[in-house]
């Protein structure tokens, strides 16, 4: 990568012919300062005017009782046993998906690396998923999938026990006696495919000639595995579970159009949109934001530690 | 794969080979059709009649009709959704292009000629997809309220130009990263200003870049649903939006409900299929090529 070479600042040839050093710095600055401005007014803003409610009493439908409130909603939102429930609900949900979706993704990108018939059709089959709009794809797990009378994963069983002469096929009711798995299953469902994609893109920019020479050493497919392919995605696996994560913690339409939070589903932004759409207790609502946000920083420093490994390796190289 | 190399030991011969690609290929297609069937199911049902839709055992072969289709776009029942269709395009269309004229800009002050401390400014924009949407809802409610922008589609706009720019920015940096230095600077030398080297160098070359990162960004607009529903009402509800009030709808509807389903996912599956590859550019951030 040829720019991270020229250092950041230096003095070329042409900086005779420029103005000052600052004017240059900000003339350099300049592209940058309207997304730069942008991204601190439309998000750091809010963040701050949610930390200001969090401490006051605010109530939309009692104005009248608006006021300071100290600590008083943390309280509340630390003592909430649903609040702390939808934490650990969150916490399963995000690592679950992410974990399984990664694993699968990685299975699949691992058959697709290799080469057979069809398998241009198969890789556009695996992104269907992930190309489906959320809400429609909950709302087909729920209604076309996990309808106990007419959904088709029941609708399999009765045929397939129809095929053995039984015609009492077991036939559950998966979002009432899972609902949590029956969450998951559809968000793993449309988020494999990403992980997928980006696992496969590692896969096919590794140097191939490496591995035909650890072959010709005397490598075996699982050795090759191990000390080439998985050294060489590392970076890939990372920003897989990253992006993934990211999107996965913040997952609404699933919960929302799948289980409408009920049945011990309702994760954190949920459980936030509920406290604040529904109750209107506006203090509490920002006070438990706060505490997301002040949980997120805490995985986010390791997620950003990790990326920041991606960024030191792209300059070394 | 090379088959002609020499292989020195004897535990790989042809016919174990030929044998084990033809088991890599019976998985792959397993796999590829467990993952499709739901969406599969999904689009056939969307052409049942609701009768044969609500089968169990499903009922594969029954005849298809358009039925889900004209219901959902409100030949005699329900609300027209394309009212909401038109704002989730309008939405989707206009942060995409702002993010593009917010973002490559920076890209290029941040790869190109870097600025001082440029990675810090990275992990910054990156820093910001870590917020939880949720905690900024609240305040972003009440401003909108004030400033009577509830239930307007250019506040959708704002905020999901919000979503998708620090994403936008990692992704269109590594794109400028790639394009050699010595061809800005013989441009330079040649006297191009500034502008003519975007026009006649940097977007060019970039294009395929420019293009996964709109892509991406269209998609996650589109997709969007928890600022819609809470910040939009009658006017500005779009897409997925106009999809919840399906979200407690019984089994009579069932082709209806796919129906919608395929309907509102169409934008995203057509510019995702058409564009694989750009897609999994984007993805990945550029990194690779």
């Amino acid at each position: 990568m040829q720019k991270a070479r020229r250092p950041a600042g230096s003095h070329t040839a042409a900086a005779s012919r420029q103005p000052s050093g600052r004017a240059r710095a900000w003339a350099r600055r300049a592209p940058m300062m309207p997304a730069l401005v942008y991204m601190v007014i439309v998000t750091q803003l809010p963040f701050v005017a949610t930390l200001v409610i969090s401490f006051m009493n605010w109530d939309a439908l009692r104005p009248e009782e608006r006021g300071w409130a100290g600590f008083t909603n943390y309280k509340l939102v630390f003592r909430d046993p649903d609040m702390r429930a939808s934490v650990i609900t969150t916490v399963w949900l995000t690592a679950g998906v992410v974990l399984l979706s990664l694993l699968l993704g990685l299975g699949v990108a691992l058959l697709l690396d290799h080469k057979f018939r069809g398998r241009g059709a198969v890789r556009t089959m695996m992104i269907a998923p992930f190309l489906v709009v959320p809400v429609a794809a909950a709302l087909l797990w729920k209604h076309a999938l996990y309808n106990p009378e007419y959904g088709l994963l029941n609708g399999a069983l009765t045929w397939i026990w129809s095929l053995f002469g039984s015609d009492n096929p077991p036939q559950p009711d998966w979002i009432s006696s899972s609902p949590l798995a029956a969450v998951a299953v559809s968000l793993i469902w449309q988020w494999t495919p990403f992980m997928m994609l980006i696992l496969l893109a590692g896969l096919q920019s590794r140097p191939l000639e490496i591995i035909e020479a650890a072959r010709v050493d005397g490598a075996n497919a699982f050795q090759i595995f191990r000390h080439l392919t998985l050294p060489h995605l590392r970076r890939y696996l990372e920003l897989a579970a990253l992006l993934g994560s990211v999107y996965i913690v913040q997952n609404f339409d699933a919960v929302f159009t799948i289980t409408s939070g009920g049945l011990g589903t309702a994760n954190l932004p949920y459980t936030i949109y509920q406290t604040f759409y529904q109750a209107h207790d506006y203090g509490r609502a920002s006070a438990a934001g706060v505490i997301v946000v002040l949980g997120t920083i805490v995985v986010a420093t390791f997620a950003l530690r990790t990326v920041s490994t991606l960024l030191r390796e792209e300059k070394t190289s | 794969m090379s088959t002609t190399l020499a292989r020195p030991r004897g535990h790989r011969d042809p016919f174990l080979r030929h044998h084990s690609k033809a088991v890599v290929g019976l998985a792959g297609w397993i796999v590829g059709l467990l993952f499709f069937a739901p969406f599969a199911w999904m689009v056939l049902t969307s052409f049942h009649s609701e009768a044969d839709a609500a089968t169990n055992p499903p009922s594969v072969a029954a005849h298809l009709t358009l039925h889900g289709y004209r219901e959902f776009f409100g030949a005699s029942t329900g609300a027209s959704p394309w009212p909401a269709l038109i704002n989730s395009a309008t939405a989707s269309v206009f942060s995409t292009l702002l993010v593009l004229a917010l973002s490559i800009p920076a890209a290029y002050a941040l790869s190109i000629k870097p600025v001082r401390k440029w990675s810090d400014v990275m992990f910054f924009f990156l820093s910001t997809k870590m917020l939880p949407v949720v905690a900024g809802l609240l305040p972003v409610y009440l401003a909108a309220q004030n400033l009577g922008m509830l239930d307007n589609i250019w506040l959708l706009v704002i905020l999901y130009t919000t979503m998708n720019l620090p994403i936008a920015v990692w992704m269109m940096r590594s794109f400028l990263a790639e394009i050699p230095v010595a061809i800005l600077e013989a441009a330079a030398i040649d006297g191009a200003g500034l502008p003519t080297v975007f026009r006649r160098i940097i977007i060019p070359m970039a294009a395929p870049g420019i293009a996964a990162t709109s892509l991406i960004c269209f998609i996650f607009s589109w997709n969007e649903m928890l600022f819609a529903q809470v910040l939009t009402g009658v006017q500005a509800s779009t897409g997925p939006v106009f999809l919840t009030s399906f979200v407690t709808s019984q089994g009579l509807f069932l082709a209806k409900v796919c129906a919608a389903a395929v309907a509102v996912s169409i934008p995203v599956l057509i510019a995702g299929f058409a564009a694989q590859d750009r897609l999994v550019q984007g993805l990945t951030m550029g990194a690779v090529k």
